[in-house]
């Protein structure tokens, strides 16, 4: 690909980004939104992202983690308690990468599943 | 202090903890990018003219594998269109803004410069109604630290090992934002389907399984609420 077609594209990218963040905010007062579609955006944020995390936490190569084989699943979910405890974005950024960490540590020191 | 200079330096200062989980994954972004075959600059220009990092990191794969333009604009379009509902749900508080404002902000809107000022949105206004100060100052943040972030990835490239687990830094963010979104039982409902068939869509292609769930979760939300109100 030259280096001018790699240009183009990403000013595509960034003119199609742009106008769906700009859509709505656009647009807000020449199109009514029914009452219903208005109640359902607050729950816009907790929907995507679930939607972003549980994959990416509960999924490796495509298919559920079997329970104990994934550090990142235990780090994931400790992450998770650690969030809804503390309210601390800080707190569980910290501390899930800590478990990872942790965890990596442990499993790296079990002896041998056997069979 | 002005209103304006309040409420702008409350949006950095109510996104400085998320950013401590960006900016690994903006250094992971700039690396990557460069070891698919992106020239130093297109891959720092890619932060600063799309700046949506779910996307920049498919685009990056895309490119490396000679993609079609037509598909990667499309898979781009694809990845952030959740961004439509941010817009829409952020709509009314900025629709007494001049156009520019609109479309500075609306450069700005990211996912996390959105939950964290749509938390301020929900908190009573100051007078005068500055509370779009919030939203520039937590997008300029974050827009600061991702540019910044990729210079860092560009230039130390791909040596940094996988072992240290970087790219783990952005479902963490998520998680702690997540947390901060479940205030009432419909938005835990919502978050709970929405994960549900996420997880059981994953494989469909374009991130599909991603709309999917998210049109679940948000009915789900809406219907919950509903029930929930006519109990009363």
């Amino acid at each position: 690909m030259s280096a001018g077609g790699v240009w183009l594209i990403l000013f595509g990218m960034g003119l199609v980004t742009l106008l769906v963040r700009l859509s709505f905010i656009a647009l807000w007062g020449r199109i009514a939104l029914p009452q219903v579609v208005h109640d359902a955006l607050r729950y816009v944020p907790p929907a995507v992202l679930a939607a972003i995390i549980a994959p990416a936490v509960l999924l490796h190569d495509g298919r559920l983690a079997s329970a104990a084989g994934q550090p990142r699943l235990w780090a994931g979910l400790l992450a998770a308690l650690i969030a809804w405890r503390t309210r601390s974005a800080l707190a569980t950024i910290v501390g899930g990468m800590a478990a990872l960490f942790a965890i990596e540590w442990l499993v790296a020191r079990l002896p041998a599943w056997p069979g | 202090m002005t209103t304006r200079a309040r409420e702008f330096g409350a949006g950095v200062r109510a996104q400085l903890p998320i950013l401590v989980g960006v900016a690994p994954f903006g250094a992971i972004y700039g690396a990557l990018a460069t070891g698919a075959g992106l020239a130093p600059d297109a891959a720092q220009a890619m932060s600063a003219i799309v700046f949506a990092g779910s996307s920049q990191f498919v685009a990056t794969s895309l490119f490396a594998a000679a993609t079609p333009w037509p598909v990667i604009i499309l898979t781009t379009l694809i990845v952030n269109v959740r961004h439509l509902w941010y817009s829409a749900s952020i709509a009314p508080y900025l629709a007494h803004l001049p156009a520019r404002w609109k479309l500075g902000l609306a450069y700005l809107l990211t996912d996390e410069a959105y939950v964290v000022s749509m938390q301020r949105y929900a908190a009573p206004p100051p007078t005068p109604d500055h509370r779009h100060w919030h939203l520039a100052g937590s997008g300029l943040a974050l827009w600061l630290t991702w540019q910044l972030a990729t210079a860092v990835g560009v230039f130390v490239g791909t040596r940094v090992p996988a072992a240290w687990h970087l790219d783990f830094a952005l479902p963490l963010t998520f998680i702690a934002l997540l947390a901060t979104s479940l205030r009432d039982r419909p938005a835990c409902f919502a978050a709970g389907i929405a994960g549900l068939v996420a997880v059981l869509t994953a494989g469909l292609p374009y991130q599909l399984g991603l709309v999917f769930a998210a049109v679940a979760g948000i009915s789900v939300g809406a219907v919950a609420r509903r029930t929930i109100e006519v109990r009363r």
